[in-house]
Formats: C-alpha cells, structure tokens, sequence
C-alpha cells in the first residue's frame, strides 16, 4: 500500500514538475507531436489508399471491346470463343446500350452524355480469369486482342497492382520514418532527462548519501520520462485527428461535386492505443537510458 | 560484549587514487549508546573515517563493521538500508536550497517510503526540537548559519536514527551557537542515540570530558 503510494507521490510531483516549466514542457511535447504524427499521418494515408485500391482491384478482370462496326454475329463469335477458352472462368456481355445507362448512373456525367446525342460506346465483354497470376492475365489479353472485331483489351487491374506495389514501398518508407523518429524521441527524452538530472544533482547526491536505492533515484526520471512521452504521444493524435478531419471537410465538399461519397479513414482505436503506447514506451526509455548513463556519475564521496 | 558494539573499526588503512594516504592502521570500537569525538588537525583524516563509517566510501585494507554487518562484504545494494540507520551532518551541509526547511527534513523519511501523514507528524517533531518549527515554509537560504545547523541536525534526527555521525557540526559558529549545537547531540546521546562527532575545535568538548580519538596524519594517537 505504502508502495502503491510512493508512486502516486511520484506521479503527482511528476506532473507539478512539468507544470512548473510550462513552456519547456509544451515545446517539448510539441516537437515529439509533429515527430510522431509524421509517421502516423502517413500511416493512414497510405491504409486509405490502399483500402480504395483494394476496391478496385480485388478481383482483376479483362476487358474487351469491340470495334464500333462489329455485328452481331461477330459479338456471338467472340462470345463462343470465350466460352470454349479454358482460362476464361465466367464472362459477362455488356451491351453498348447497357453500359451507357450504367455510365450515366454512375459518375456524374449524365448531363455530359444526353448532351451528346448518340453512343459512343462500344459493345464489351468483362471476363475473369480462372487464374489471376499476371502471365496468364497478360497472356489472355494478348490472344483475345488478335480476334476478329476486338478493337482493344484492357487489364482492368493492372494500374491497382501497380499501386499496391507502389503501397508497399510506402508502407516500407513510413516503417523507416516511424523506427527514425521513435529513435529521435528517444533521444529527446534522453536530453530532458539528462537536464533534469544535471539541475538536481544535488538532490540526488544528498538522497544516496542517506539511504536512497537506485530505483527511488531512478523513478520520478523515468515517471517524467513517460508522461511526456505519453503527452507527445496525445499531441501527435490530435494532430492527425484534427488534420484528418479537416482534410475529410474538403474531401467531402469535391467528392459531393464528382457526385460520389468519400470519406477518409482516420486512426482507430487500436492504431490509437498502438500509437500512444509506443510514444509512451519510447519515452520511459529514453528516460531509462539516460538514467542509466549519468546517475552513477553522481557517486557521493 | 561484541553484541553491544556499534561501530568496530580494525586495521583500516584508507589510500586515495593518486598515492594519497587518508588513514593507516585505525583501529577503535564505538560502543551502542557511546558519544565519541574524533579530533585532529585539518587534513588529519577525520572526514575520511566518517565517511568509512557511514559507507560512503570504502577501505582500502581493514574492515568497518557496523552494527554487525561489514560494510567491505556488503552487496551494493544492501548500502541503503544500512545508510538509514545513521543520521548524517555533513561538513558543507548538503542542504537542498531550491527546496523549503519543511522538504529538506522530509526528504529522509520519503526515502524510506513512510506515509505522508507520518512524514508531516515527524518532521513537525524534528524542527520542534531544533526550535525551527515556525520555519517550516522558509527556503534554507533565508536562515542564518546557526540555523542552517539546526537545520542539518532536524534531517538528521528525522528518522530516528541509532547512530549520528556529524563533520565539523560547530565549524563555523561562535560559541554560544557552537554550546547550543553540542548541547543537543548531549541530549540526543542521552537517549540512547550513538554519536560520533569530528570537529578540530578542541576547546568546545573540554567542558564535557567525553572519549576522544584523537587522529595525526591519518594514525590514531594516544
């Protein structure tokens, strides 16, 4: 109980500490803010991307279209084709008729369409592979190009693979930004601390000389430590928090005017607690180090 | 009769790195309840032995034991708890001046980890009998130098200690404040408290006839 205490003594000495150097501590909880929100802000950009991109290319389909001029019996000839082709698993006819009111439905661009007075669509095929490896998809685009009446063939996928490799190189970055600045906080810590231990020497030269253990000594540093690690750490999700939702403000406002919806993803409560965590984390250790270094430095004797 | 031995210093040479020799061949006993006097010109090695006695250094040859434990054989971390048995007064004071007189006596029993009620109702005591009870709220730099002494004498008493070590407690006060000081480690002695005091002022203790040892360059003479 007497031990539960000391450390509710030493949590609120703590904080009246900080308190007492406002403008030290709100720069310091500042500067590890916007180190941590970089990562974290990236983050999610990147989740919101690849959720979009997730979207688009979770199930990769060909599609062909054919030629302005086809008639029906070359849409019926290719459409046999297709059924007797052993890498087609199941196709769809979407006639030009069909694709116009489905353009028109969709991306706000019906006034554009009535406006232009006749079809300009192609008779298509959407089809998907039994096989989704890039060869065979490529392989497939490559023959069905060379059939009579097919205008073009498209890899409807292709530009999200690339963006999802594209993610994961970003994904790679964002690890090394985060693991630097985790590394920059740590540092940051270390000098507070170390400068807090530098103004009160004294104190704690007096307290070994009677009878204070290391943990004692140790445990307001490391309590500082984490507090302002755990402070930054708030900073920085404010800091996302209050950007991502400005940012959705705007969004909201030019996807109205594109006549879709789309709202950004912001932290959840796990990337949340992972993120206030970590910076506490990083902060008891940075603390911890530079306890570790300078303390027996001040011997008694 | 070694159950009541305090302080057993044997054969205790102290070398300082760089060749300088503190102490050579101090050997003494301070008995539980005893009030002794180390004497001896300034460089004697007065300070050294306290500071062997309170574990704050180490010998170089010989043993220290206190209160049965050999301070050579001790675990680091065990040296904590044996310093919360001695109340300590250091020759520069060691006071903490960003802190006030009421935190400066707290400090002692914070360290032992006592709850808060007990550390007001103690400390309330200590200044109580050093006669700095209405000081509490003051910073130690507004004190005058007899009362910075009362000062060392309340944290050192705190937390009721078995054993008081002071270095040069009378240092720099005139007499009357130097008679006052003494008279206090006489009362604290007289409850049962062990005390062992160095001081180079030789004329103050005369008075009290008390054990002397008496230290040249580093031995211990007759």
């Amino acid at each position: 109980m007497n031990w539960l205490l000391g450390h509710f003594d030493t949590l609120r000495e703590s904080l009246l500490r900080l308190a007492q150097q406002p403008f030290a501590t709100l720069l310091n909880i500042l500067v590890i803010g916007i180190a941590m929100s970089l990562p974290a802000g990236f983050y999610i950009g990147l989740n919101n991307v690849q959720t979009f991109s997730r979207q688009l290319s979770s199930d990769p389909q060909i599609s062909l279209f054919m030629t302005m001029d086809a008639s029906a019996a070359d849409v019926a000839g290719v459409e046999q084709r297709l059924r007797d082709h052993a890498e087609v698993d199941r196709f769809e006819f979407v006639s030009r008729d069909r694709a116009l009111e489905r353009l028109k439905r969709s991306a706000g661009l019906a006034d554009v369409l009535s406006d232009l007075g006749r079809n300009p669509l192609p008779d298509a095929f959407v089809l998907t592979a039994r096989n989704n490896d890039p060869a065979t998809l490529e392989s497939l685009r490559a023959e069905a190009g060379r059939w009579a009446k097919v205008e073009h063939v498209q890899l409807d996928a292709e530009w999200a693979r690339r963006l999802d490799a594209a993610l994961g190189v970003g994904r790679l970055l964002v690890s090394l930004l985060g693991a630097l600045l985790a590394m920059a906080l740590v540092a940051i810590t270390f000098n507070t601390i170390r400068l807090q231990i530098l103004t009160r020497r004294d104190e704690i030269e007096v307290s070994k000389l009677i009878g204070a253990t290391n943990p004692f000594i140790r445990r307001p540093f490391l309590y500082l430590g984490t507090l302002q690690g755990l402070a930054g750490g708030i900073a920085a999700w404010l800091i996302v928090t209050v950007a991502g939702m400005a940012l959705n403000l705007q969004l909201t406002e030019l996807a109205t005017l594109y006549g879709t919806s789309f709202a950004l993803e912001t932290l959840s409560s796990r990337d949340s607690s992972i993120l206030l965590g970590l910076a506490a984390a990083m902060g008891w250790l940075g603390s911890w180090l530079s306890v570790s270094r300078h303390l027996w430095q001040i011997e008694p004797g | 009769m070694a159950v009541s031995q305090m302080i057993s210093v044997s054969h205790v040479s102290k070398r300082y790195a760089g060749g300088y020799q503190a102490l050579q061949d101090v050997t003494f006993a301070v008995e539980s309840g005893e009030m002794v006097f180390i004497t001896g010109h300034s460089g004697a090695g007065k300070s050294t032995l306290l500071k062997l006695i309170a574990a704050i250094e180490m010998p170089t040859s010989g043993s220290v034991i206190i209160n049965g434990q050999n301070i050579s054989a001790m675990k680091p971390g065990a040296i904590p708890f044996l310093r919360r048995n001695f109340g300590l007064m250091f020759q520069d004071h060691k006071l903490l001046f960003d802190r006030s007189v009421y935190e400066n006596v707290a400090l002692p029993l914070a360290i032992t980890g006592f709850p808060r009620r007990e550390i007001a109702k103690r400390v309330r005591a200590a200044l109580d009998k050093v006669g700095l009870l209405g000081r509490e709220k003051s910073r130690p730099i507004t004190l005058s130098g007899g009362e910075q002494q009362r000062l060392c004498i309340a944290r050192a008493i705190v937390n009721r200690p078995a054993i008081l070590l002071a270095d040069e407690p009378t240092g720099n006060l005139d007499t009357a404040y130097a008679e006052e000081i003494i008279g206090m480690f006489e009362a604290f002695n007289q409850v049962g408290v062990t005390v062992v005091i160095a001081t180079h002022d030789e004329s103050m203790i005369e008075r009290l006839g008390p054990r002397i040892l008496h230290l040249d360059h580093g031995r211990l003479g007759p």
